[in-house]
């Protein structure tokens, strides 16, 4: 009962939304794109989309500049 | 000099890119020199989208010249490459990306490359393209901002999603652009592009 965020594990928690997870993670960037496996989460589905358990998450916060 | 290294590589390369096309989304900092160096490399087709002028203050960064001034970026670039391989196919494309064109423009692409400047635009134009395209590489760029801090910048291979990264970096409004940092994150999304494009080199 784990999933993998940016390369590390942690618990996985039953129902946890990416909103909650990016708190618990304490990411507060504004700008961020999430992958959960193979997909893009657009930003507007954070406090509905609930993570699987054994998900693989990367979290990449976009800086200005180029 | 003469390049007597591997000649069947060299003509296995050339045929691919030849007939390889890519779509830049933003043509400044990163955009410019991405194009260039894809055109130098014999990518075949590249398609351009910007909506904003040369100015001044790019000059530092942006592959353009002075004499470019107040030209559209698209443009600017589209002279620059012909004057380099007036053979490669250019379609450029002067407007704003937003939601509802970014598919469209770039669906007939091999690659696409995030060019884009604002941390907003770059990442709605990443959530956008990657759900309305399902099956397009990306190769996308965050935190060129600042000199040095080399060791920092890394290469993430997130499936279809490539970035070329540097979490550690500041946001351009509190930091300066410089052409050294800048240029040499495009040319790591070029050199991405070309391992899609070609397959792993060994």
């Amino acid at each position: 009962m784990s999933i993998t965020v940016n390369g590390r594990s942690i618990d996985w928690i039953k129902d946890e939304t990416i909103k909650d997870l990016l708190k618990r993670m304490k990411y507060s960037f504004p700008l961020i794109v999430v992958k959960i496996n193979e997909k893009v989460i657009p930003r507007k589905e954070f406090t509905q989309v609930r993570i699987p358990d054994n998900s693989k998450i990367s979290v990449i916060h976009m800086i200005s500049g180029g | 000099m003469v390049n007597t290294m591997d000649n069947k590589k060299s003509k296995k390369i050339k045929k691919i890119l030849k007939n390889s096309s890519v779509g830049i989304a933003g043509v400044g900092g990163l955009g410019s020199n991405v194009a260039v160096s894809l055109a130098r490399a014999g990518v075949g087709c590249l398609l351009l989208v910007d909506f904003d002028k040369v100015e001044k203050s790019n000059l530092n960064r942006q592959y353009f010249f002075s004499d470019q001034i107040g030209l559209k970026k698209v443009k600017a670039i589209e002279d620059i490459i012909k004057n380099i391989d007036k053979e490669i196919d250019i379609k450029t494309f002067d407007y704003k990306l937003d939601e509802d064109n970014c598919d469209k423009v770039f669906s007939y692409v091999d690659v696409i490359v995030e060019a884009l400047d604002s941390a907003e635009q770059k990442t709605s134009f990443i959530e956008n393209i990657m759900n309305k395209l399902p099956e397009k590489p990306v190769v996308g760029c965050s935190g060129v901002s600042g000199y040095g801090n080399i060791s920092r910048i890394k290469y993430m291979n997130l499936g279809r999603l490539h970035m070329i990264y540097d979490d550690k970096a500041k946001d351009c409004q509190d930091d300066v652009l410089m052409a050294p940092r800048v240029a040499l994150m495009a040319n790591w999304q070029a050199n991405v592009v070309l391992e899609i494009l070609l397959g792993e080199d060994k």
